[in-house]
């Protein structure tokens, strides 16, 4: 599904990925771990299509080239990323965004778009899911939300767009427990043979709830270790000076 | 590309840019008394209403243009402009839609405001004004059933000569300033109402302004006077053809309210704005007061001002009665080298007088906008208060916004609130909207639409879908 080749990225003639190269398959979890710094979040960055860095190498979604695709392309072919810091949209009612995000996806699709008793019907039904506050779907896109119901609201959105590919960027950083319960059931529910995650943590507490197949240990913009769950496991005993 | 192509791909963003090919009768050129007198003789108008425009050029002749504004333009040689151009097939004005020049109605047709009235535009009533005339009003029969009078200025002068003579130019005097005198000396058509005391208008009153020919000023006049007790709810749109040069248009309005009387006022403006290097436009020099002159009276302006090279207005509330109260809605955008100074007066004379103005600029592109308002509270004006809540969102690093608020308060009982925010559209919020299937127009949309929706929600339903879909349409190509 994935297919990342000796990618190598540059902010201002800094290098942040060196020669990184990443493969996952359809219906597989990967976990990507490392410490600060490591270039965790310019991978998500660069595979969502932020601008803003100097890349060479491949990225294949599906077999397509992944550079020749704009931000919003790759949502539509089905690449969905949990951002690390969401973003507050002041004047923009939760519902409207989520509807307006899925119909735009649909669109191009070329699904029919859902009109507003359909839409609220599926948004209702997620936010149960998700245990996620209905009165916050008519509050202003998450503005005055704490920490933790921002992270909630990218699950909601995920789980409403049902993606191929989901990038967790530290998704459970800043989640209390419950929380990160329930980080996990979303993901866990969409998990199939066909939909893929690549999970961008430091912790390996999230992992208990979402058992990866794949756990690559990420340092100085390379991975420099790739083993299944019990490697988490290591590097949360040994921290990642360790494995230097 | 041939010419053809050429405009037809400009067309594209501006919709409204095509041209009326149609025999006009225009005044000799220039501004004088002659031209003058040709107006007001072509409009067959009574001696007094000469009177007023001869004293409004004898008042013009004492004034100086302003120049306090921020926006600056090139000198304006008033000798060099027509003054009255009407379609020629107005002159013995028809009686009926169906005697209308088939291409007036094709060109209200292309603007989307059929008048035909079995075309019915949702229940609206329509006074459209071409040029320097009014060219069609939708609906009659049914408003006069209601003793509501909605007709054009010059008919009123002719049909309603007490009533035009009792309020016109009691709100904006002939003596008031350089523009709203120049207009009260050549003003040629616009749009008159009255409601009757006690009676709610059943349907949206609308006018439509359309600038057609070349080197030609608009200088329409509008007076709503509301009686005792009624309520209407007004809304005019505006457009204009590509043109190279500037044209102007300088419009006075006047709102009068009576005791327990509400006049909505929205406007929708879309003149062209010229083209994204700045050449051409309309420069949209307007004054509109409203006065709450009755008791519990309340006015209330909604404006979303997207078009025009130049948008220097501020429609006003005088607060005389007690316990009235005055609104101002505003959503102003500009992109590539449109400039604005707009914003609103509002002067608390009676008690417990209340304001409100609730104003969102968007500049973008080389745009420069500012947002100038005052609050004056008289000593008299006991317990009153105001709110102001002004934001700017800018778009990129070549744009400007500023705020001049002024605020007299000469009373203790009295106060005033005011707050202000800048923003930023940021490249993050963009992103955002983009990893969700957004393209970057539709985000901006979205982002703009939420900025702009304590506005947007001030218009009748049937218009905010309209303003909404503008509003995007003002910002495509700004992010880039």
């Amino acid at each position: 599904m994935l297919k990342i080749s000796n990618l190598n990225a540059n902010v201002e003639n800094k290098s942040i990925l060196k020669d990184f190269s990443l493969n996952i398959n359809p219906g597989e979890v990967h976990a990507i771990m490392g410490p600060n710094g490591s270039g965790k979040s310019t991978l998500s960055n660069i595979l969502s299509g932020k601008k803003g860095y100097q890349v060479s190498g491949e990225i294949l979604f599906e077999n397509k080239n992944l550079f020749d695709l704009e931000t919003e392309e790759r949502a539509h072919k089905g690449i969905f990323l949990a951002f690390q810091y969401p973003l507050e949209i002041p004047g923009v009612n939760t519902n409207i965004f989520l509807k307006t995000s899925l119909n735009a996806i649909r669109k191009a699709r070329g699904e029919k778009e859902l009109d507003a008793i359909e839409f609220l019907k599926l948004v209702k039904e997620k936010a149960k899911e998700l245990k996620f506050d209905e009165e916050k779907l008519n509050r202003q896109l998450n503005v005055g939300f704490s920490g933790g119901e921002k992270k909630k609201n990218e699950i909601l959105q995920m789980s409403m767009l049902a993606p191929k590919l989901s990038i967790l960027d530290e998704t459970d950083s800043g989640l209390d427990i419950d929380a990160l319960k329930i980080v996990a059931d979303g993901v866990n529910t969409l998990r199939n043979d066909d939909n893929s995650f690549l999970i961008i943590t430091h912790y390996q507490r999230l992992l208990d709830y979402i058992k990866p197949d794949f756990v690559h240990v990420l340092m100085n913009g390379k991975i420099i270790r790739s083993g299944g769950p019990e490697l988490a496991i290591e590097l949360e005993k040994k921290g990642y000076e360790s494995f230097n | 590309m041939d010419t053809r192509e050429k405009d037809i791909e400009k067309l594209k963003d501006y919709k409204y840019g095509f041209t009326t090919d149609i025999e006009n009768i225009k005044s000799p050129k220039g501004l004088n008394e002659d031209v003058i007198k040709f107006i007001s003789n072509i409009k067959k108008e009574p001696k007094w209403m000469l009177d007023f425009r001869l004293k409004a050029y004898e008042r013009l002749k004492l004034l100086k243009e302003p120049n306090w504004q921020k926006p600056k333009y090139p000198k304006i040689d008033y000798q060099d402009l027509y003054y009255y151009s009407a379609p020629k097939s107005m002159k013995d004005k028809p009686k009926s839609l169906d005697e209308l020049d088939p291409k007036l109605l094709e060109t209200y047709k292309k603007l989307g405001i059929p008048l035909q009235e079995q075309a019915r535009l949702n229940g609206i009533a329509v006074d459209a004004v071409f040029d320097s005339v009014s060219v069609a009003t939708t609906f009659k029969g049914e408003l006069t059933k209601h003793g509501i009078i909605f007709c054009s200025m010059s008919e009123a002068i002719q049909k309603h000569p007490d009533l035009v003579k009792k309020y016109l130019g009691t709100v904006i005097p002939v003596t008031d300033h350089f523009f709203a005198t120049l207009n009260s000396a050549v003003f040629t058509d616009g749009s008159f109402v009255y409601i009757p005391e006690g009676v709610k208008c059943p349907m949206e009153l609308s006018t439509y302004f359309r600038i057609n020919a070349s080197e030609t000023g608009q200088f329409e006049r509008t007076l709503i006077i509301a009686d005792k007790g009624s309520y209407v709810s007004y809304l005019e749109g505006c457009t204009a053809p590509m043109r190279d040069e500037n044209q102007l248009h300088a419009a006075n309005v006047e709102l009068i309210a009576l005791d327990d009387a509400e006049i909505k006022y929205s406007t929708v403006q879309n003149w062209y704005p010229g083209d994204e290097n700045g050449k051409g436009g309309i420069y949209n020099f307007v004054t509109k007061r409203g006065l709450c002159k009755g008791n519990n009276s309340k006015i209330s302006w909604t404006q979303v001002e997207t078009g025009s090279a130049i948008t220097w207005k501020y429609p006003s509330c005088i607060l005389k009665g007690d316990n009235s109260i005055g609104e101002f809605y505003s959503i102003a955008i500009t992109n590539n080298h449109q400039k604005a100074d707009t914003g609103t007066k509002m002067i608390h004379l009676g008690k417990n007088t209340k304001s409100k103005i609730i104003s969102k600029g968007i500049s973008a592109g080389f745009s420069d906008m500012t947002y100038r308002g005052l609050v004056d509270i008289n000593s008299k004006a006991k317990n009153s208060s105001n709110y102001t809540q002004c934001d700017s969102l800018l778009m990129g690093n070549k744009c400007g916004a500023h705020t001049v608020p002024y605020i007299k308060n000469k009373n203790f009982d009295s106060n005033i609130a005011h707050e202000a925010t800048t923003s930023k559209i940021s490249e993050e919020q963009l992103h955002y909207c983009q990893q969700r299937g957004l393209n970057p127009e539709e985000a901006v949309g979205l982002i703009v639409n939420g900025f702009c929706k304590e506005v947007l929600q001030q218009l009748p339903m049937e218009f905010a879908v309209e303003a909404q879909k503008l509003v995007g349409i003002s910002l495509e190509g700004s992010v880039g």
